[in-house]
């Protein structure tokens, strides 16, 4: 299979077999990590508000940052910038540097269509498009190649294995997506966005809508991407925060209050205003 | 305190019995004038509807007149204008909704152009009939008349004698203003059917030959032709002239406000989470366009098709300024051919003092009606066939 991509199935198939990791705490880290994406003096603005001020932040790559904070605090705002998704707001404009891997994200010569293949994006409510459960997955590989039937029904598989719906949806692969679960229809969004393989997945409060059981698998299918996707999640559920992410951000009011090792954050913050939130004294 | 302003349980239901019987009433009101109404025409028309009403051209004689060149023409306008607004107003519809741009000025020119199509909408239809006949037919004169188009193809023009033995010569001219083609000794000539023959000049002093073969080929000098003109399917001329094409065209103008209204509005409805979804992987503005919010929106776009359709083929005002009352005898044989439509000859007759053209008229509307119900049919199965795939 000759497909194009940052992460081909096979090498994804064959580091998909080991068993879960525990949730990584506080073990130093061997090697220092690769930053994948670096914010620098990031400010941003829709009209007169200005949004998020002063963001400077690297999100290790291959690992999972959370976001967390109470509602309006940007989070959202931050997360979309990543893969301009914020370029459909007309009034939306950022200054200062964002880079995935050194590449400048905001840099008028970027080409956002390539950049959103490279960062994948898993919204708060599930969104498939009303088409089969095999089109949505093939839709994102169709944008980006002419694969052949053989190549994408091996992909569509791959993909559906990985989101963990595989066992679920594979006897009717050609029914509505709009005929599964809220958690199905999830999971489906995220294998939808990995079929494309990306290297960065962002995942805009992906539980929210979800049941415990979903979360569940959700959080699970997380830990078990975390080995090949650097992973940026905003979440308002601060459990799901501490089992999953290896780093945490917490931010109010359009500031990066702090950011650290997930532990640190929820054992010891440094900050009086994380303690507060994190211990539901606040937000 | 709070018991005394109570409203009375009872009250409150019989207020809602009065009101729901209200909206009933009135509710058949209208379904009853709806229906008095079909029911006078029918018993009106059914009487002068058979196959000789469909098939036949207008009459003087209303036992032999009929509907057949409105019919055809009716259906070629609408053919004609669906085809031509359709993918004119739906790009526009996708330029204005989907297609938004970020500078400041731009957005400016789109409100501009979105107050404009709204504004159009509301323009009474007569005012498109005389912008179709300076825009479309004479094309404000800039391109000679409808006699001398400055472009011109599918035409052959031909100067044709009569001869004395009644035979017919023709002579083919380049150019409808051509001089006369004054009769010469061993010029070319063609018969009706296409044989090419030597000319045999007679002086005025010469008799008419007996010899068959020869009189075929003879004129005399002083013969005269008359200019025949001969369209081909293809027929095609700068200006459009007073055709079926400006007829469409004008109709178009009448219709490109509701169909782009309603594919923004279907447009609008498709729930950005879909559009973000498909940017989200990757595609082009493009990409998302066609592959997600075109198919969502199509049942919309088709359902303000079907409104637009039936605002066509009922329209009289627009044609009349293009088409004018016109006695035609034949369905239109190409885009710049004479046309007449329904509306038109239902007007017509309906306009004549006696009682059996106003019967004609009502059958009119029924053959009318039948192809508005028969289109919007169409439609809906169409509606149907595309949005069963999952939604």
């Amino acid at each position: 299979m000759s497909l194009l991509m940052a992460n081909p199935p096979q090498q994804a198939a064959a580091s998909s077999d080991p068993p879960l990791q525990p949730t990584p705490t506080l073990v130093p880290e061997e090697k220092p990590l690769q930053t994948a994406i670096r914010f620098k003096d990031f400010h941003s603005w829709y009209g007169d508000f200005h949004a998020l001020q002063d963001i400077n932040l690297e999100l290790p790559k291959d690992r999972i940052t959370a976001f967390i904070g109470p509602s309006g605090c940007g989070k959202s705002t931050l997360l979309r910038w990543i893969n301009r998704m914020n370029d459909g707001i007309p009034s939306a404009r950022a200054e200062g540097n964002l880079e995935l891997l050194g590449e400048d994200i905001l840099a008028a010569s970027t080409d956002v269509v390539g950049l959103r293949r490279k960062i994948g994006i898993v919204f708060q409510k599930p969104n498939p498009f009303p088409k089969t459960i095999y089109d949505n997955v093939a839709f994102g590989v169709r944008l980006h190649m002419k694969a052949r039937k053989a190549e994408l029904d091996e992909l569509v598989e791959w993909a559906l294995q990985r989101a963990a719906l595989w066992d679920e949806v594979k006897d009717r692969l050609n029914d509505s997506a709009l005929g599964l679960s809220g958690g199905q229809q999830q999971r489906l969004c995220i294998a939808r966005a990995i079929a494309v393989g990306p290297e960065v997945l962002l995942m805009d409060e992906p539980c929210s809508a979800l049941d415990p059981r979903s979360t569940a698998a959700v959080e699970d299918l997380m830990l078990e991407l975390r080995k090949q996707y650097t992973i940026a999640i905003v979440t308002h559920n601060m459990q799901q925060a501490s089992r999953v992410s290896d780093h945490t951000a917490y931010m109010f009011m359009g500031k990066l209050i702090e950011f650290g090792a997930t532990a640190d954050i929820f054992e010891r913050p440094q900050c009086q205003e994380t303690e507060d939130y994190i211990t539901g004294r606040f937000g | 305190m709070m018991e005394e302003r109570q409203i009375s349980l009872a009250k409150r239901h019989r207020k809602d019995r009065f009101f729901r019987n209200l909206c009933r009433v009135v509710a058949s009101t209208s379904a009853g004038i709806l229906f008095i109404l079909l029911s006078a025409i029918l018993f009106e028309g059914i009487g002068a509807l058979d196959t000789q009403f469909l098939s036949s051209p207008p009459d003087p004689d209303p036992e032999l007149a009929g509907l057949y060149p409105a019919l055809m023409g009716s259906l070629w306008l609408l053919v004609l204008t669906m085809v031509i607004a359709l993918p004119l107003g739906v790009a526009a519809a996708i330029v204005l909704e989907e297609f938004q741009p970020r500078k400041r000025f731009l957005r400016r020119v789109h409100g501009f152009i979105q107050l404009n199509i709204t504004n159009l909408s509301g323009v009474p239809s007569v005012v498109f009939g005389i912008l179709g006949l300076t825009v479309f037919v004479s094309m404000f004169g800039l391109f000679g008349t409808e006699k001398l188009p400055t472009f011109e193809m599918g035409a052959n023009y031909t100067d044709q004698f009569y001869n004395q033995g009644d035979f017919i010569l023709e002579v083919p001219v380049d150019d409808p203003a051509a001089p006369e083609t004054v009769p010469e000794a061993g010029m070319t000539v063609y018969t009706y059917d296409g044989r090419a023959l030597e000319l045999n000049l007679l002086g005025d002093d010469d008799d008419w030959p007996e010899d068959a073969a020869l009189a075929e080929r003879s004129l005399y000098s002083w013969d005269y032709p008359g200019r025949n003109k001969e369209r081909s399917w293809y027929y095609f001329r700068i200006p459009f002239g007073r055709g079926v094409l400006a007829g469409a065209l004008t109709l178009m103008l009448v219709i490109l406000p509701i169909i782009i209204i309603s594919s923004q509005e279907a447009l609008r409805a498709v729930p950005s989470s879909l559009r973000q979804a498909s940017l989200g992987l990757g595609a082009t503005p493009w990409q998302t366009v066609r592959q997600v919010t075109l198919p969502a929106a199509l049942p919309g776009i088709l359902t303000g098709a079907i409104i637009a359709m039936s605002r066509a083929i009922g329209e009289a005002a627009p044609l009349l300024m293009i088409a004018g009352i016109v006695f035609i005898t034949n369905a239109p044989g190409n885009l710049m051919d004479d046309f007449t439509a329904m509306p038109l000859q239902i007007y017509n007759w309906a306009g004549r003092p006696q009682k059996e053209f106003h019967d004609l008229a009502a059958s009119g509307i029924i053959v009318l009606l039948t192809a508005l119900l028969f289109f919007n049919l169409i439609a809906v199965i169409l509606r149907q066939k595309l949005s069963k795939p999952l939604s």
